[in-house]
């Protein structure tokens, strides 16, 4: 069970790096496309990087649960 | 900062009351926070405390159930064991302890330290030294008592709750006496977190009415930063109270609270009967959305929960790194090579909860504000935006 809890683990943490992997590389983009809007292309990035956070989270901590 | 300078005086100095109006009302709502928490926390202390070990286990194991044990609330700051002669001797900073007796009804009341000398405890009850909690003398558990003990989080919390009620007392005071001039002192420090909180946080998300809302969204921000960063302090502190569930569970229901009362006739239409939708989508739509409701503050809890929780694992980890490599202190050349690896990487992952404790804080603030955004939302206004 501790196995298969670890590697639910790592595949949230892979689906969230993979998430925030996107919202950060399409907003880097998008700020070198328009400097001007830096500040609220940021605001959007981590917005939408914390909500993708919360659902890998969520994963990671039913594995911590599943753990015992 | 820059932007009220430019205005003319008289509505500098209206902007300046109203911020010393919101700071106060602030300080009311830490305080009835503070006042929360501890019964929320009641709700943890039923959890059952770890059975009977055996005395041969292997490192990681030791080293797993170590970072358990901080992760938990515990009965007294613990801040060190040691070794002489083959007596374990405890330091610790002792709490106090307010013990209620469910069969008896009997009220205990004495600090942590009494219950260290004696292996018989005091009055009925004695510390577990694996997790720093108190248990009943004779089984050994907690069923039997409620704990509204001062624990290290419930503490922790009073701590941040007096620095922040200072501060917020000294930064009010600055914007009275010097409504209209430059900010000085530890004001200068705030201002612009205040600014940046209005500015980028209430007016954006929450539109004309933000005033009504400014003053929950100002204590949840420096109450959870606070609390983050009173964790990262090594030794004494490092208490993990904001990464402790029924703390954002409390902050998560007031969120939840806030955003529900404050919904106008929009919000909960498009929830029961979204418009616009054919009538048959809706009995598969208007469950979804009220999942929704309770969704999206149960997700803010687990996020500050998650976070913080996982940040405190990972420093003790790369601590722990030292003692396995080193076999629990064994082996020095072990050890030293453990400490080459982890110190670096400590130096970072530590840097990176800095940032996290403000993160963390400003994204609970920054969803709340949009959340209650879209339940006060003029639909109106939304169409002519978008």
């Amino acid at each position: 069970m501790t196995g298969l809890a670890a590697i639910g683990a790592g595949l949230a943490a892979i689906a969230a790096g993979l998430g925030i992997g996107l919202v950060g590389s399409n907003a880097v983009q998008g700020i070198a496309r328009q400097p001007e809007a830096t500040n609220e292309i940021r605001g959007a990035m981590i917005l939408a990087a914390a909500l993708i956070e919360g659902a890998a989270i969520i994963g990671m901590i039913l594995s911590f649960l599943m753990n015992k | 900062m820059t932007s009220t300078r430019k205005l003319p005086y008289k509505f500098v100095h209206l902007q300046r009351n109203f911020k010393s109006k919101v700071v106060k009302k602030s300080i009311i709502l830490i305080f009835m926070l503070a006042l929360l928490m501890p019964s929320a926390l009641l709700a943890n202390s039923e959890a059952p405390v770890s059975a009977e070990k055996s005395e041969t286990k292997d490192v990681s194991s030791e080293v797993v159930e170590h970072i358990m044990n901080h992760v938990a609330d515990a009965n007294e700051n613990h801040i060190a064991t040691i070794h002489e002669a083959g007596v374990e001797k405890h330091i610790s900073l002792p709490l106090p302890c307010i013990l209620f007796n469910k069969s008896t009804g009997k009220l205990s009341v004495f600090m942590s330290s009494k219950l260290h000398d004696s292996h018989e405890g005091y009055d009925g009850y004695k510390m577990d030294n694996h997790t720093n909690r108190v248990v009943d003398a004779e089984t050994g558990k907690r069923d039997t008592f409620y704990d509204f003990s001062i624990t290290k989080n419930v503490f922790n919390m009073l701590l941040g709750f007096f620095i922040l009620t200072i501060i917020f007392f000294i930064i009010k005071a600055a914007y009275v006496k010097r409504a209209g001039q430059a900010p000085t002192g530890i004001q200068s420090f705030f201002e612009p977190i205040i600014q940046f909180l209005i500015d980028e946080v209430a007016k954006p998300n929450l539109g004309a009415k933000y005033e009504k809302f400014l003053p929950y969204l100002i204590c949840v921000f420096f109450f959870i930063l606070i609390n983050n960063l009173l964790g990262l302090v090594p030794f004494i502190g490092g208490i993990n109270s904001s990464g402790n569930i029924s703390f954002t569970l409390v902050l998560a229901m007031c969120s939840l609270l806030l955003i529900n009362l404050n919904g106008n006739k929009h919000y909960w239409q498009h929830i029961f009967a979204m418009p616009g939708v054919p009538k048959w989508v809706l009995v598969i739509l208007t469950p979804i959305e009220l999942l929704g409701v309770v969704l999206k503050p149960a997700v803010l809890m687990l996020r500050l929960f998650g976070n913080i929780t996982g940040g405190h694992i990972a420093v003790l980890a790369i601590v722990s790194l030292i003692f396995i490599m080193g076999k629990m202190g064994t082996t020095i050349g072990g050890a030293t090579a453990g400490g080459a690896i982890a110190i670096p990487i400590l130096l970072f992952v530590n840097a990176m909860e800095l940032f996290v404790a403000f993160l963390q804080a400003y994204v609970f603030t920054l969803l709340t504000a949009i959340f209650i955004g879209a339940a006060i939302e003029d639909h109106h206004h939304a169409e002519e935006n978008h």
